[in-house]
C-alpha cells in the first residue's frame, strides 16, 4: 500500500464511518434531487469528487495567506470558479450529460459538503492530506447518490443507465414501475433507510 | 504587513478575484467555439428528430443540408419575408409585438413527402422549453414533434424529451374545423381524440407548459398554416 495507514483513513473513512451524508448529513438536497436515475448521479458525483478535491487543495495551498476575516468568501469564490470551470467543460466536450445536470450543476457551490471539508479539513492541514479527504469525502457523496439512484432508477423506471433491466415478461404477469419511487419524497425515505442500515451496522454511532 | 489589517485583506481580495476572472475569461472564451457548435449541431439534430430522422451531433450539418429543401421565415400574415430562418431566435421573437415577429420554418422532404417544421418556444417549471413540430402536407396533422427543455426536473418534467412522450403527439390534428386548438396535454390518462394528450406523471406544470407553448407559437403560424400553397 502506497498510503501510510493515517491517509487511508483520510481516504476511506468518508465512505463509511464518516460519511458526510450518512453520519453528517450534509449535502442532501442535491442527494434527493439527481437521483432518479443513474446516469446523472454518477457524473453529479464524479464532478463534486471533483470540485471537493481541488478546492480543499487550492484553499490549502492558500491557507496560510488567507485573512481568517474574508476566509468565507475566498472560499466561496474558488469553489464557484471551479464549478464554473467544471460547467463550461461539460458544456463543451460532455454535453448530453451537461444538459441532463442542467441546473444542478451550478448548485454544486451550495452543497454542504465542500464548504464542509475546506472549513474543517483543508484550511488546517498540508495540500496532500486535504487532497485526499477531499477525493474520500467526494466519493463518499457520490456512493450514497449511487445506492440511492440504483433503487429509484430501477424501481421506478425499470432500467439501469438507461437500460432496460426488468424482463418484459414480468410486466405482463402485472408488474408495473413505481411510479412513486421517480418523486422526490422517496428520495428522502430512500436516503433514510440507507442511514438506519448503517447505524445499526455501526452501533458507536447511535446517538444515545 | 499584518496579515488580519485592512490593507492585507483588501490586497488580498483584489489579487484574487483578478486571479479568478482571468482565468473564466480564458476558460469560457477558449470553450466558446465548441459550445456554440455543439448547441447548432443540436438544434440542426432536433429539426431532423421531428421529421423522424434520427443522426449523430457530428453528422447532423450533412444530412441537415441533405433533407432540409427549404428555409424560410415568414410574418404574421404569412407571407414570406427576407432572413435567415436557421439564425432567427425564436424565443426572441416571441418577445416582440405580433406583428414585427419574424417566424421561422423549415420545408424538408422525406420519403417524397413534404413536411413543415415549425419551432415552437414557452415555458415550463424552472425555465424555458423548445421544440419542433413537424407536419403532414395538410399543415393541419403532426407527423412528429421534439421537444427540449433548459432546467426542468430530471426524471420528472425532463421527461417531454423521451420519444414515448414525443410520440403521443403524432396523428394528432392542430385545427378543430376553423379554429387553432392544438393539442391539449390532459392528466390522468383520460386524453382521447385527436387534440389530447396524456401528460407526465410528476411534471404536471412542464406539461401545462408544453400545452401552452403549442398553442401560443403556433397560433402565430395560423396564417400561413391556413394558406393553401
Amino acid at each position: 500500500m502506497i498510503l501510510s495507514s493515517h491517509d487511508r483513513r483520510l481516504l476511506l473513512g468518508p465512505l463509511n464511518k464518516n460519511n458526510a451524508i450518512l453520519v453528517q448529513i450534509l449535502g442532501i438536497c442535491s442527494a434527493l434531487a439527481v437521483t432518479a436515475k443513474m446516469e446523472p448521479a454518477l457524473v453529479m458525483g464524479i464532478s463534486v469528487t471533483a470540485v471537493t478535491a481541488l478546492s480543499s487543495v487550492i484553499l490549502s495551498l492558500l491557507r496560510d495567506a488567507i485573512p481568517t476575516r474574508v476566509r468565507i468568501i475566498v472560499q466561496l469564490v474558488v469553489v464557484s470558479a471551479l464549478v464554473i470551470i467544471i460547467d463550461q467543460l461539460l458544456k463543451a466536450f460532455a454535453y448530453d450529460v451537461s444538459k441532463q445536470l442542467s441546473v444542478f450543476v451550478g448548485l454544486i457551490i451550495t452543497n454542504c459538503i465542500i464548504m464542509g471539508r475546506i472549513e474543517a479539513f483543508a484550511l488546517a492541514n498540508k495540500p496532500w492530506p486535504s487532497l485526499l479527504d477531499g477525493i474520500g469525502n467526494g466519493l463518499g457523496y457520490a456512493f450514497i447518490l449511487l445506492i440511492v439512484a440504483f433503487f429509484r432508477e430501477l424501481l421506478g423506471s425499470g432500467t439501469l443507465f438507461g437500460l432496460p433491466v426488468i424482463p418484459g415478461a414480468c410486466y405482463r404477469w402485472g408488474y408495473a414501475n413505481n411510479g412513486l419511487m421517480i418523486l422526490p419524497p422517496m428520495a428522502l425515505i430512500l436516503v433514510g433507510i440507507v442511514i438506519w442500515i448503517h447505524r445499526a451496522r455501526n452501533k458507536d454511532l447511535i446517538e444515545p | 504587513m499584518n496579515k488580519e489589517g485592512n490593507q492585507y485583506t483588501f490586497l488580498f481580495s483584489i489579487a484574487l478575484v483578478v486571479v479568478v476572472s482571468v482565468l473564466l475569461t480564458v476558460v469560457s472564451t477558449g470553450l466558446q467555439p465548441r459550445q456554440n457548435a455543439n448547441v447548432e449541431n443540436e438544434k440542426r439534430q432536433n429539426i431532423l428528430r421531428s421529421v423522424k430522422i434520427e443522426v449523430s451531433r457530428e453528422a447532423s450539418g450533412e444530412m441537415f443540408d441533405q433533407y432540409i429543401t427549404r428555409r424560410l421565415v415568414v410574418n404574421a400574415r404569412g407571407e414570406e419575408i427576407p432572413g435567415d430562418a436557421f439564425a432567427i431566435d425564436p424565443g426572441k421573437e416571441m418577445k416582440k409585438a405580433p406583428g414585427d415577429r419574424r417566424l421561422p420554418l423549415f420545408i424538408a422532404r422525406v420519403n417524397g413527402e413534404t413536411k413543415y417544421i415549425l419551432p415552437v418556444r414557452g415555458t415550463g417549471l424552472w425555465g424555458p422549453l423548445w421544440g419542433y413540430i413537424s407536419l403532414n402536407e395538410d399543415k393541419n396533422t403532426i407527423f412528429g414533434a421534439v421537444f427540449d427543455h433548459k432546467g426542468e426536473t430530471p426524471g420528472l418534467g425532463a421527461e417531454i424529451t423521451r420519444e414515448e412522450f414525443r410520440s403521443r403527439f403524432d396523428g394528432k390534428t392542430l385545427f378543430e374545423g376553423d379554429r387553432l386548438v392544438a393539442v391539449r396535454v390532459e392528466k390522468g390518462g383520460k386524453a382521447s381524440g385527436p387534440h389530447e394528450v396524456d401528460a407526465i406523471s410528476g411534471g404536471t406544470i412542464t406539461s401545462k407548459g408544453v400545452e401552452a407553448m403549442l398553442l401560443n407559437t403556433l397560433s402565430c403560424y395560423e396564417p400561413f398554416l391556413k394558406k393553401q400553397p
